[in-house]
């Protein structure tokens, strides 16, 4: 496999990463903000505070991996999309940037209007950031960022039909990832009650994304044919395929309460939905702009892979620590409280 | 596929630009000093708690952690709109050179992974480890911090001396990135800004521990507050003054009209003095002190050296030069301020083994934490605003690398609301940690009530 097709390979897999951990850190925000009144609602927020807290900040490694390997690897790509979407990644940024300040200083206050303060901030702008980043991801889905810089309309590229059911998706699978991953957590916790709370959020979460999704495609088709046909017809399609069966097969397992097989179907109904989109639209990056012709010279793609493969030799048994260590059997978080 | 060559922003937007890249990484940069050294005093303090079974240290360790938490999401995020702002203001630069200079950047992204998972494990693992183990895996923390510098700082020293390189026609043909991230600019200002950081984080946490004992709390734990981070950055002051003037003598060869911006020099010469001071009007430098033969000495080892004055250039190429000569001015001054603070204590404590009686020690020290995050920023301008108008040194100018796109202004102001915001927030939420008695208690950390001490 040529250098260019390794190294989108790789930007694909640390998106995936990205929706799929940092992802869920902004919908257990988003689960914050819905959790009700300060009493009602401190078993939730307890549950995601302690479930996020020890990785958020790895999982959010993950996009400024993205933006790196973007830039390096197909620069005139990454140019063209700040440049035209500069004002739903300057909203983004501003949201991660309230999000991660408000969750550490949440966690470090002690008196209930600034913990409230704090996590009003943290949940709300776990809300936008996803959102905004979905925008983006419509934008660029939809082909409305051309080549070259700030060539796009500065408003109509995102605030368009693709861009806006595209933020709404993000916003919903981010919720309906969180609340898959905090049921198992919950019950793993001896939470039966609050296992209870997240399993019928999570159903509700993923009958939305499911009607979003479908809503989605009938937007492609009006709006961004060419993906539409890809996606539902071509190379994309056996993606779009496993991305619907994963997700009835979601609902399923939740509705039993098979708590842990749910956490893999929900990622691979995620992960079909991406890839399905990364397949559909490949070759073409942007519209005209192939991979081939934006990539990087190949001795910058073989330093940067070899170098990330090395990276991944340290990086792998480490988040494997990290996971395992913080996801093995323990006593419920309010219990020690 | 056309060149991304921009089309010319307003001088307004390129303004705002410049100034929203001053302001976040002149915010980032503190946090990442913190980031970076705190880890490292942390474990010491830990480290020497364990060994001497003293339960100050143990207590400091556990705050500092706290403290570092904090910090390290605060720089996190901050760090992370860096990397946005490299393409929403500067996709001129990164369109062309963002692969030239992607390998530097692709490894502190694996560094910051190992930053933040070993974070993560040292911060919430503390009792689900037991305390060897658990120190050890702070290391990483250490390891990947100064990596993580060393990388990024590769990066910016490209921006002064790019090399590795060939461009035909505005389009790269052909890098080398090793040698690209391997300048002759890396090692003076790698070395530099590791020791910065590990300065600036002694001094300032220091400084909060020389607050409290003027404020009468001169138990042991303040003592031993203030003399572990103290001594860590004193002992590198010295050090640091022979690695400036080592990066002085590599700017004086290599980027001569940045040397002659720090000196407010404009006639070319031999035994040239050294400016003290003095205000640029009309291209010429009044009001200073000067020392016969200083610079000519002082950055080539020859009194009747010849250095380049800014007359060489046309206007258009020199940088903003009261700006840059007062910001080394004032970087030089406190570095030899803190090198004298260090001494005093240094001298007094051989003598005496304790700290110096006087009250004005403290109020010295006191003021050294927030001196060296002035010397740090004043370096740092030296550094970008030395540089102009030079977005990459004599081969494309920042203004070809703006975002031409209108309206940047508005994203300039959004950005000072939000790290106004950030600013009052952070130092209330440290000023909070600093003084709750006893730590607050986190659902990781219940054996802190165990502490007898404070």
């Amino acid at each position: 496999m040529p250098l260019q097709e390794i190294l989108l390979a790789v930007l694909w897999v640390g998106l995936t990463a990205y929706v799929l951990f940092g992802g869920a850190d902004f919908g257990g925000g988003v689960w914050d903000l819905l959790a009700g009144g300060a009493e009602r609602g401190r078993p939730q927020r307890s549950l995601v505070e302690h479930s996020i807290g020890p990785v958020w900040e790895t999982n959010h490694v993950w996009l400024i991996f993205v933006l790196v390997i973007t830039w390096t690897g197909v620069p005139s790509v990454f140019a063209a999309i700040a440049s035209t979407l500069y004002i739903p990644l300057t909203l983004v940024a501003m949201g991660i940037i309230a999000r991660g300040a408000a969750f550490a200083f949440r966690k470090a206050s002690t008196e209930p209007w600034q913990q409230r303060l704090f996590g009003a901030t943290f949940a709300f702008s776990s809300l936008v950031t996803p959102f905004f980043l979905g925008t983006v991801a419509g934008a660029i889905a939809s082909g409305r960022v051309p080549p070259g810089i700030a060539k796009g309309d500065l408003v109509t590229s995102w605030v368009n039909p693709t861009s806006l059911i595209s933020g709404a998706l993000a916003v919903g699978t981010a919720a309906y990832l969180a609340a898959v991953y905090l049921t198992r957590d919950a019950e793993r916790g001896g939470r039966t009650e609050l296992a209870e709370q997240f399993r019928r959020r999570g159903l509700i979460g993923g009958a939305v994304v499911g009607v979003l999704s479908a809503g989605g495609l009938v937007v492609l088709h009006a709006d961004a044919p060419r993906l539409f046909t890809e996606l539902t017809t071509g190379r994309g399609l056996p993606l779009l395929v496993l991305s619907v069966v994963a997700g009835v097969a979601s609902l399923a397992l939740l509705w039993w309460r098979v708590y842990l097989a749910v956490r893999v179907t929900a990622a691979l109904a995620v992960v079909g939905l991406l890839w399905g989109w990364g397949l559909a639209q490949y070759p073409e990056l942007l519209p005209g702009v192939s991979l081939r012709q934006a990539a990087a010279t190949d001795t910058v793609l073989a330093s940067v892979l070899g170098a990330l493969a090395l990276g991944a030799l340290l990086l792998l048994p480490s988040l494997w620590w990290l996971y395992s260590t913080f996801q093995r059997g323990e006593e419920s978080p309010a219990a020690s409280e | 596929m056309s060149g991304p060559v921009a089309a010319a922003a307003t001088e307004a937007d390129l303004l705002a630009a410049r100034t929203q890249m001053a302001l976040s990484l002149g915010w980032h940069i503190v946090l990442a000093c913190l980031g970076v050294a705190m880890p490292a005093l942390t474990l010491l303090a830990e480290w020497r708690g364990h060994r001497t079974g003293d339960d100050h240290y143990r207590l400091l360790a556990r705050r500092w952690a706290r403290a570092m938490g904090v910090l390290f999401a605060v720089g996190a995020v901050s760090g992370t709109i860096l990397s946005f702002e490299m393409g929403l203001l500067w996709p001129g630069l990164m369109g062309t050179y963002g692969e030239v200079i992607g390998l530097p950047f692709a490894l502190e992204g694996v560094a910051f992974f190992i930053e933040a998972i070993f974070l993560g494990i040292y911060l919430y693992a503390w009792d689900r480890l037991p305390p060897v183990p658990h120190m050890l895996s702070g290391v990483p923390i250490v390891i990947a911090g100064v990596a993580s510098v060393f990388f990024i700082v590769s990066a910016n020293a490209w921006m002064q001396q790019p090399t590795g390189f060939t461009a035909e026609g505005g389009r790269i043909v052909a890098v080398e990135p090793w040698r690209a991230m391997f300048n002759p600019a890396t090692p003076p200002q790698t070395v530099h800004m590791i020791l910065a950081a590990f300065m600036v984080a002694g001094f300032l946490v220091a400084s909060v521990y020389a607050v409290a004992m003027l404020r009468g709390r001169r138990d042991r734990y303040h003592q031993v507050g203030f003399l572990l981070p103290f001594t860590v950055a004193a002992v590198l002051t010295p050090v640091q003054i022979g690695v400036g003037d080592w990066a002085a003598h590599f700017v004086a060869s290599n980027q001569e009209v940045k040397l002659a911006a720090m000196e407010g020099l404009y006639p070319t010469g031999r035994g040239v003095p050294l400016h003290l001071g003095g205000v640029v009007i009309d291209g010429e430098l009044r009001y200073s002190l000067d020392i016969p033969y200083g610079l000519s000495l002082l950055a080539h080892w020859d009194p009747n050296a010849e250095v380049t004055g800014l007359n060489e250039v046309p206007e258009q190429d020199r940088p903003p030069v009261n700006i840059v000569h007062w910001a080394f001015q004032i970087m030089v001054a406190i570095g030899f301020a803190l090198l004298a603070l260090g001494i005093w204590l240094g001298v007094y404590w051989w003598r005496r083994r304790e700290l110096p009686r006087t009250r004005w020690f403290l109020r010295a020290s006191a003021c050294a934490g927030v001196a060296a995050v002035i010397a740090l920023e004043a370096g740092w301008v030296v550094t970008e605003v030395g540089r102009q108008p030079w977005i990459v040194y004599q081969v494309m100018r920042t203004s070809e690398a703006v975002n031409p796109a209108p309206g940047l202004v508005w994203g300039f102001v959004l950005l000072c609301v939000v790290y106004l915001v950030l600013t009052v927030a952070t130092v209330y939420v440290m000023r909070r940690l600093a003084r709750a008695t006893p730590v607050p208690i986190a659902p990781q950390e219940r054996d802190v009530t165990e502490y007898k001490v404070v």
